[in-house]
C-alpha cells in the first residue's frame, strides 16, 4: 500500500481486455454475415389486361427465340445450340455485321430526320399542349437527337427487334439464370466495345451520378438496346 | 529440488501480451466494417447459381428478400419451399407480404422497392414462373435474380 502511493495512482491492470475483446469479436462473427447481396436485375413487363387487343404481328426476322427444354437444352432460332455460343449469335442478331434478309433490319439515324421530327412534334405540342402521344413522341427523337450528339449518326435497331426467352417449367433456375447471363453479357459487351471506342471507357464504368456520362450511358442504350422478353407461361411450348 | 525450480524462473521470460488486445480489436473492427447483421433465419437451402453480369445492390433497405428452396428441416420433406420472412409460404401469401413491406417504408421511397429472388439452383423453373406471375399481377416489377459472383 505504502510503495503504491509512492509511485503515483498506479496502472489500470489491461490483462483482460483481449478478453472483452475477444468476446465482442465472437459476438460479431456469429450475429453478422459476410454477403452482399448481388444478382441479375430485370425489369417484368407490367400485366397484360384480360380485354387487350392482340399485339400486332412482330416479322419473324426481328424475334430472337431462345428456348430452353426441359433438359435444359437450347434451341435457338428453331436450332440446337450451346450455351456457349449463345454469345456469339446474340451479338449477330443485334448488330447484323452482314446486313443478312434474316435479321433485323438496322436502319442510320441521320441528324436531319431527328431535328424534323423534333419540330414537327413540337408544333403538334403547341397546338394541343395536354396531348401525352406528342409528348412521347418529342421525347422519343430527343433521345435520338441525344445519342446523335455524343455518338454521331448510327445505325439503330428496329423497334420491334426482340429478344424472346421461353422456358418450360421443368428447366432448372441454374440453366434459366445462365441463359439471362449470357444474354446480357452480349449486350453490355457490344455496349463496351461502343463506348470505348467512343468515350474511351468501359459503360460499366460510365457512372450515372454524373451528369455527362449518365448522357452517354442513355446514348449507348439507344443503339443497343436490352430488350429480353419473357414469353407468358401459358404459351410456353417444349420445343 | 528448490534449486531447479529456481533456475526455471529466471530463464524463458514470459511472452508480452500487451499488444493482444491490439490485435483483436483490429481483427473486431475489420469484422464490424466487412459484415452486416444477419436479420432472417434461412429456412430453406438455398445455393445460389454463379452469373457474371451482376448488379450490386447499394440500398438493401429496398429489397424484400424471396427464398426459394427445400426446407433444411427434413421433417418438411424436400419439396422447393417458398419462404416469406420467416416461415414457410404459398404464391397467394405473397401479395400480403409485398403490402406489408410497403406500407413499412415512406412513400417516397415506394419507386425504390426491388424483390430479391433468392432461389436454389437445383429449383425448377415452373415455381419461379408462378412467383413471377403473381408479382407482376401486384405490381412489384423489379427483381432481381440473386446469384454469386461467377468467373467469366
Amino acid at each position: 500500500m505504502a510503495r503504491k502511493t509512492k509511485e503515483g495512482p498506479g496502472e489500470i491492470n489491461a490483462g483482460s481486455m483481449a478478453d472483452i475483446a475477444f468476446l465482442l469479436l465472437i459476438f460479431f462473427l456469429v450475429t453478422t454475415t459476410m454477403d452482399t447481396d448481388a444478382g441479375i436485375l430485370r425489369q417484368l413487363p407490367p400485366p397484360i389486361p384480360i380485354d387487350a387487343p392482340e399485339p400486332p404481328k412482330v416479322k419473324d426476322r426481328d424475334v430472337y427465340v431462345v428456348l430452353v427444354n426441359r433438359n435444359d437444352q437450347l434451341l435457338v432460332e428453331g436450332e440446337l445450340m450451346d450455351i456457349s455460343e449463345l454469345r456469339e449469335g446474340t451479338k449477330v442478331f443485334l448488330t447484323n455485321p452482314m446486313k443478312s434478309e434474316n435479321l433485323p433490319q438496322k436502319k442510320l439515324v441521320t441528324r436531319g430526320e431527328v431535328t424534323e421530327k423534333i419540330a414537327s412534334f413540337k408544333s403538334y405540342l403547341a397546338a394541343e399542349p395536354d396531348n401525352s402521344s406528342y409528348k412521347n413522341g418529342l421525347k422519343k427523337w430527343e433521345k435520338k437527337l441525344n445519342t446523335i450528339n455524343l455518338l454521331g449518326e448510327y445505325m439503330e435497331l428496329p423497334g420491334s427487334a426482340v429478344i424472346s426467352l421461353r422456358n418450360d417449367t421443368e428447366t432448372s433456375y441454374d440453366m434459366y439464370i445462365q441463359v439471362q447471363n449470357e444474354l446480357t453479357r452480349a449486350i453490355n459487351e457490344l455496349r463496351d466495345d461502343l463506348s470505348v471506342e467512343k468515350f474511351g471507357k468501359k459503360y460499366s464504368e460510365l457512372d450515372k451520378a454524373f451528369p455527362d456520362e449518365k448522357k452517354m450511358i442513355f446514348a449507348i442504350r439507344q443503339v443497343y438496346p436490352q430488350r429480353i422478353s419473357e414469353a407468358e407461361p401459358n404459351v410456353t411450348q417444349t420445343p | 529440488m528448490s534449486k531447479f525450480i529456481g533456475t526455471k524462473k529466471k530463464g524463458q521470460p514470459a511472452i508480452s501480451t500487451a499488444s493482444l488486445p491490439d490485435i483483436v480489436f483490429m481483427l473486431l473492427f475489420f469484422f464490424m466494417v466487412t459484415t452486416h447483421m444477419r436479420d432472417k433465419d434461412q429456412m430453406v437451402q438455398v445455393s445460389l447459381p454463379s452469373a457474371t453480369e451482376i448488379t450490386k445492390m447499394t440500398n438493401k433497405a429496398m429489397v424484400d428478400f424471396i427464398f426459394v428452396g427445400a426446407p433444411l428441416d427434413k421433417r418438411f420433406g424436400s419439396t422447393p419451399r417458398i419462404q416469406l420472412n420467416e416461415s414457410f409460404a404459398s404464391i397467394q401469401d405473397i401479395q400480403l407480404f409485398k403490402e406489408t413491406a410497403k406500407e413499412s417504408r415512406d412513400e417516397a421511397e415506394w419507386p425504390l422497392i426491388s424483390t430479391s429472388l433468392k432461389v436454389d439452383q437445383d429449383v425448377k423453373m415452373g415455381l419461379v414462373t408462378d412467383i413471377k406471375q403473381e408479382l407482376r399481377r401486384i405490381g412489384a416489377l423489379k427483381v432481381v435474380y440473386s446469384t454469386n459472383q461467377g468467373v467469366k
